[in-house]
């Protein structure tokens, strides 16, 4: 069932960071439970390469269901220094635990006070007027 | 939105809903596509398809009607025969994609897609007027279910008062105490029944084929099970800017029958099976472009998944594409210059940036191993 951990940073557009415990300029990044539900079982996820630049608020990966295609979009900007290679073979933990072994990417964040404009567990979870 | 007998059960399933041609419909339940998909392939889905419409064309000459509307030879429907065809336009572009049944030797019913329903009954009753036939809408008076897998026949069976019909024959029954017409028929390469009931009886039937095993299935099963078997899908890979032959439905063009249509199909077969078709000079039909194209099959070479709408280098453009769950790859068919439509020709095709490589492949895409 539905799931919004309070130790995660929310971005609207469906999408969460996990600021790392030991390195408070890295987050861990994935999808929520809202936007795996919506997608449905997730067969293919193409994974940016590490180095690449993700924009906050802009798209930088692609999740597919059988159905549909779907834009992933950075909650923070910055580099990808790693990309969860187990997805490739087995990309339905996205829906299985998609704040576990469902994570998608960690990013070395180029400005780290963009955290300050994502949400907590609560205000996400009124945007979703459950 | 319309909602169909059946919509409560949806519900009371968790199933997603979406809006289907303005039909409430189920797009899956809870245990996901794949699930569904899989049941049907080995062993039995149910699926509600009672948003299809269904047209009713009566009298002494409704076969001559039929004859002048639909692009198969309705004279060789058997009486409980299924006959499946292609309504079209006077330039050969296709309005619908039809089953006709033959109930009695002056009545036929006629199954449309949700999406087309209206236009084509207006359709039909603009061509009637020279015809001693009746025509009625009755969308209304039907539930239809999809009753499809290698366990639908025997499920089905175990609730009729009578042997069931043979595959492409349809007969009245009683199931389950409620009198359904039974058509050997389906959209999923799988051997099963599709069942036309009163609506008030639909909900009983659906629950009694649910507890002797059949597992209820959405449109998102349905479309995966159907391109796998490289069934058409209007609106996809059918329309009016599409003829039947480029979509590779000349089997079910008899233009000797003198079908509305049937000039511009006849200069289209020319084109397409003329030696020079890749280099026609003639203009072919629509506003497609002035070569032929074919609608082939393919299977992505690797990873990634092509859907409708990606283009192809060279000419081309995907109607349909999805993963295949049986096959695990991405599949999907697509119009093609006839010039790279043969078995076998590796496709480029461009989705959403990325270039794909795609094999051309023999339909159906998945065919049981028997």
């Amino acid at each position: 069932m539905s799931s919004y951990p309070d130790d995660l940073l929310y971005h609207p557009e469906h999408d969460w960071a996990r600021i790392d415990s030991e390195d408070p300029n890295v987050a861990m990044l994935g999808i929520t439970w809202f936007a795996q539900d919506a997608l449905g079982e997730v067969v293919f996820f193409d994974p940016p390469s590490p180095g690449t630049i993700v924009h906050k608020d802009e798209p930088y990966a692609e999740v597919e269901s059988v159905k549909a295609v779907s834009d992933v979009v950075a909650p923070l900007s910055g580099e990808i220094v790693e990309v969860n290679e187990k997805l490739a073979d087995a990309p339905n933990a996205i829906n299985d635990d998609p704040y576990g072994e469902g994570w998608l990417v960690r990013v070395r964040m180029s400005d780290p006070t963009e955290r300050d404009a994502l949400l907590d567990a609560d205000a996400y979870s009124a945007t979703l007027g459950a | 939105m319309r909602r169909t007998p059946l919509y409560d059960r949806h519900v009371a399933a968790a199933a997603k809903l979406v809006d289907f041609a303005g039909w409430e419909m189920p797009v899956q339940y809870p245990d996901g596509v794949r699930a569904e998909h899989m049941a049907v392939r080995e062993r039995c889905g149910i699926f509600d398809v009672s948003h299809m419409g269904e047209i009713e064309t009566v009298g002494p000459g409704a076969e001559a009607l039929l004859q002048r509307l639909l692009s198969n030879d309705v004279s060789k429907i058997a009486l409980g025969g299924a006959q499946y065809s292609v309504l079209c336009d006077e330039q050969g572009g296709v309005i619908d994609d039809l089953f006709t049944y033959r109930l009695e030797p002056e009545r036929y019913v006629t199954v449309t897609n949700a999406s087309n329903h209206e236009r084509d009954f207006a359709w039909f009753r603009v061509h009637a007027g020279d015809f001693d036939a009746e025509l009625h809408d009755r969308l209304d008076d039907y539930a239809m279910l999809a009753v499809q897998g290698p366990l639908a026949r025997e499920i089905v069976q175990a609730v009729s008062d009578a042997p069931l019909p043979a595959r492409m024959t349809t007969a009245t029954r009683r199931l389950a105490g409620a009198e359904a017409l039974v058509c050997g028929t389906g959209y999923t390469g799988e051997d099963g029944v599709e069942l036309l009931l009163a609506p008030g009886d639909a909900p009983a039937l659906w629950d009694e084929l649910c507890r002797r095993g059949a597992v209820p299935a959405g449109l998102a099963a349905r479309d995966t099970l159907r391109l796998e078997a490289c069934f058409h899908l209007y609106g996809n890979d059918l329309s009016l800017e599409r003829n039947p032959i480029e979509a590779g439905l000349g089997w079910c063009c008899r233009e000797d029958t003198n079908f509305i249509g049937a000039d511009s199909i006849r200069a289209a077969r020319a084109a397409l099976s003329s030696p020079g078709a890749s280099a026609s000079v003639e203009p072919v039909l629509g506003p497609a472009g002035t070569r032929p194209q074919k609608l082939v099959a393919f299977a992505i070479d690797g990873p990634g998944i092509a859907r409708q709408g990606n283009s192809i280098e060279g000419g081309g453009v995907v109607t349909s594409g999805t993963l295949s769950p049986s096959l695990g790859v991405g599949i999907g068919m697509a119009y093609v210059p006839a010039e790279h439509s043969a078995l076998g020709t590796v496709l480029q095709i461009d989705v959403r940036g990325k270039i794909r490589p795609a094999i051309v492949k023999q339909k159906p895409l998945y065919r049981k191993a028997s």
